[in-house]
């Protein structure tokens, strides 16, 4: 089975992101970047999947022409190869349409993407896709035993793929659904799918041997003109510092008059 | 992490091990330190990530690497907060390293492919009760009697001693001196070898023992390299242990520097944070400059090292550059933190206890310096 998964490199999430004086884009100066964490778990979930079915597990990257570090990540934890589509920061949209030029050539039998990028939380991209390429869609993938489970320690894939059907089960706000789609589709991975592998050493090593095919983003002949346009970028406001009640009495008291929350 | 010398595949491993050491050490090492040990497990999951196979060959299971990886190496484990930990899990770095040069291919197969699967642990035993320094004189005996050596003597202050599965020995086989001194691997199952715990300053969570071998009966063909010069095989190491203890010395170092600054930034006396008064603010530049110069030195000697030189008096003045370097930040953090650096469960606190071991073990620091010396010709 050929799956395809998809890593974005975004801002360090341990790190405190800066916007620009302007207030019209982030300061990348001096950031340090890293495969969305999403990604990984989709890089995961492809890699037993693998384990499980064969194939072939094929990565690509929209983004900085440095983004062929976060591929190279995910050769080092087994992919196979990558495909890096070198462009400039594009919205949800352009991506879509990119990565289904992508699809119509490689032909994978699954995309496997992140539900959503930490660094803009879109949440649209795998969506999308599905729209464009007309393929059933699972979003917010999850493990339906838990990250604490057996099946977890033995790095049991949380999609099931059986007779041409992949069986999802996804978050929703009442609990957890369960979904059984045709293939070719497209997942997006939750946090509670899988705990991702480390990339051991010997992948490292192996990784730099791996192949990454660079494509520029004009040869898709996709319209990249962004549809959303970023207005402003601003700080959440800054959290007072907190008081000390003496009792009970007064913390209801508080809650009622100032918080006004009961 | 910058400049030249540091490549992705470094960023790489770098963030691998930040996770492991996040995920698998950093949340037990209070238990594992009171505990006086850790899982075997940990082998195990060290191995899955190549951290146990660093710098061995790929042929036996390993990944090799250069010096810069060896620092990376050493700064993440050192994030945990234990030296314990480290030195437990690693000693496999001093132990097998002569087998991997000079052993033969069933000792390989047998000892050094399980050791770098995490599924067999390994520890060095070369110091003696009458003393480590002198290595040349050692006095454990390995006698021939037909297939077999009978080695009689004791060992101590032995990392891993309790329940390593193989022991690397120096004994004597020939006349005194260091041509007279040959490795044996003996099996931790060889009967007359009796093992005793030691309870130390620091390093708690690795364990460390005296040994006792009384006519342990070991095949001939567990001698690593030729009988008589196993002098030379123990020396082999040197340089590669004591650019580690210098990388984890400074790394350790480093771990004492940011809970201090973190402290100092924090911590209100006085009506402001510790940082704005002059006093303290002097003793964190002091720290960081002895960092940064044992940085500079550390990475100096490791590019001399890449380039396939073997700079010993350098290495030996290295050592003794970044223990003291460790000595200071962990003195001067303890000093910030105030009492609360005299508690358990700071980090300070408990590097503070493990800085002489640095200063002792691997060759203690007038050795170091008596080396140096020689090796430039005083
Ligand atoms: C926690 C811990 C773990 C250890 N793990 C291991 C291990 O795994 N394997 C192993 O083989 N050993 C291990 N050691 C032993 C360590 O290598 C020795 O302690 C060290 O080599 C010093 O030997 P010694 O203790 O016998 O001191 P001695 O050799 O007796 O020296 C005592 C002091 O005198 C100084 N001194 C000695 N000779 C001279 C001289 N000629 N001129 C000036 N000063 C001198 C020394 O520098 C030292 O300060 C460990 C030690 C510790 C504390």
């Amino acid at each position: 089975m050929k799956i395809l998964v998809t890593v974005k490199r975004v801002t360090d999430y341990e790190r405190k992101v800066k916007i620009s004086p302007d207030g019209l884009s982030l300061v990348t100066e001096g950031m340090n970047f890293v495969p969305n964490p999403f990604d990984e778990i989709a890089v995961e979930e492809a890699l037993r999947l693998q384990k499980a079915h064969g194939g072939e597990v094929v990565v690509i990257s929209i983004g900085h022409k440095d983004a062929s570090k976060e591929i190279r990540q995910a050769l080092a934890m087994g992919a196979d190869r990558g495909i890096h589509v070198i462009a400039e920061e594009l919205d949800p949209d352009a991506v879509a349409r990119l990565l289904m030029k992508i699809v119509e050539e490689e032909k994978p039998e699954l995309v496997i993407m992140g539900k959503q990028a930490t660094d803009d939380d879109a949440n649209q991209a795998g969506q999308l896709l599905a729209g464009y390429l007309g393929w059933p869609q699972a979003t917010f993938a999850s493990k339906v035993e838990g990250l604490d489970s057996e099946a977890e320690k033995a790095q049991t894939p949380g999609v099931v793929i059986a007779g041409g059907e992949a069986t999802v089960i996804r978050e929703i706000d009442g609990g957890l659904e369960t979904l059984k789609l045709k293939l070719p589709a497209i997942v997006t991975t939750d946090l509670r799918l899988n705990h991702p592998r480390f990339a051991s050493l010997p992948g490292i090593m192996k990784a730099k041997k791996k192949p990454i095919k660079e494509v520029p983003v004009a040869s898709f002949g996709v319209d990249i003109t962004p549809k959303v346009r970023n207005v402003k970028y601003a700080e959440p406001p800054a959290r007072k510092a907190g008081v000390k009640v003496a009792d009970v009495a007064e913390l209801v008291n508080k809650l009622k008059t100032e918080a006004k929350v009961i | 992490m910058s400049g030249p010398d540091y490549g992705e595949e470094h960023e790489q491993l770098r963030r691998t091990l930040r996770g492991f050491v996040e995920k698998e050490i950093t949340p037990f090492v209070e238990a594992w330190e009171e505990a006086e040990s850790f899982p075997r497990a940990l082998y195990q999951k060290a191995a899955d990530i190549g951290l146990l196979g660093l710098g061995f060959p790929e042929a036996l299971g390993g990944t090799m690497s250069d010096p810069f990886a060896t620092i990376v190496a050493c700064e993440e484990l050192a994030r945990s907060g234990s030296g314990g930990v480290a030195a437990g899990l690693m000693t496999h770095t001093i132990a097998i390293p002569p087998i991997v040069a000079l052993g033969s291919d069933e000792l390989k197969e047998r000892v050094v492919k399980p050791v770098l699967r995490g599924e067999k642990i390994a520890a060095l035993a070369i110091t003696e009760p009458s003393g480590g320094s002198d290595v040349a004189n050692l006095r454990t005996t390995a006698r021939k009697d037909g297939e077999h050596y009978v080695v009689n003597g004791s060992k101590t202050f032995i990392t891993s001693g309790m329940r390593s599965d193989f022991l690397t020995v120096a004994v004597r086989t020939g006349g005194p001196g260091m041509g007279g001194v040959s490795i044996l691997v003996i099996d931790g199952d060889t009967p007359g070898l009796d093992r005793t715990p030691l309870k130390k300053m620091g390093w708690w969570a690795s364990d460390t023992a005296t040994l006792y071998f009384d006519d342990c009966r070991v095949p001939v063909t567990n001698l690593v390299g030729d009988e008589d010069q196993g002098f030379f095989g123990l020396m082999l190491n040197f340089n590669h242990e004591r650019l580690s203890i210098a990388g984890t010395a400074y790394a350790f170092a480093k771990v004492c520097f940011d809970e201090a600054l973190a402290w100092a930034q924090e911590r209100q006396t006085f009506n402001k944070p510790l940082i704005k008064h002059q006093v303290i603010r002097h003793k964190l530049v002091d720290m960081a400059t002895q960092l940064a110069s044992t940085k500079a030195f550390l990475e100096h000697v490791a590019r001399l090292l890449k380039a396939g030189e073997q700079p010993v008096a350098e290495i030996c003045m290295l050592k003794n550059t970044a223990t003291r370097c460790m000595e200071y930040c962990a003195k001067e953090a303890v000093q910030i933190l105030g009492g609360a650096g005299y508690i358990r469960g700071q980090k300070s606190e408990r590097i503070y206890r493990e800085t002489k071991v640095l200063a002792i073990g691997g060759g203690a620091e007038e050795i170091m310096k008596e080396l140096a010396a020689k090796q430039l010709g005083w």
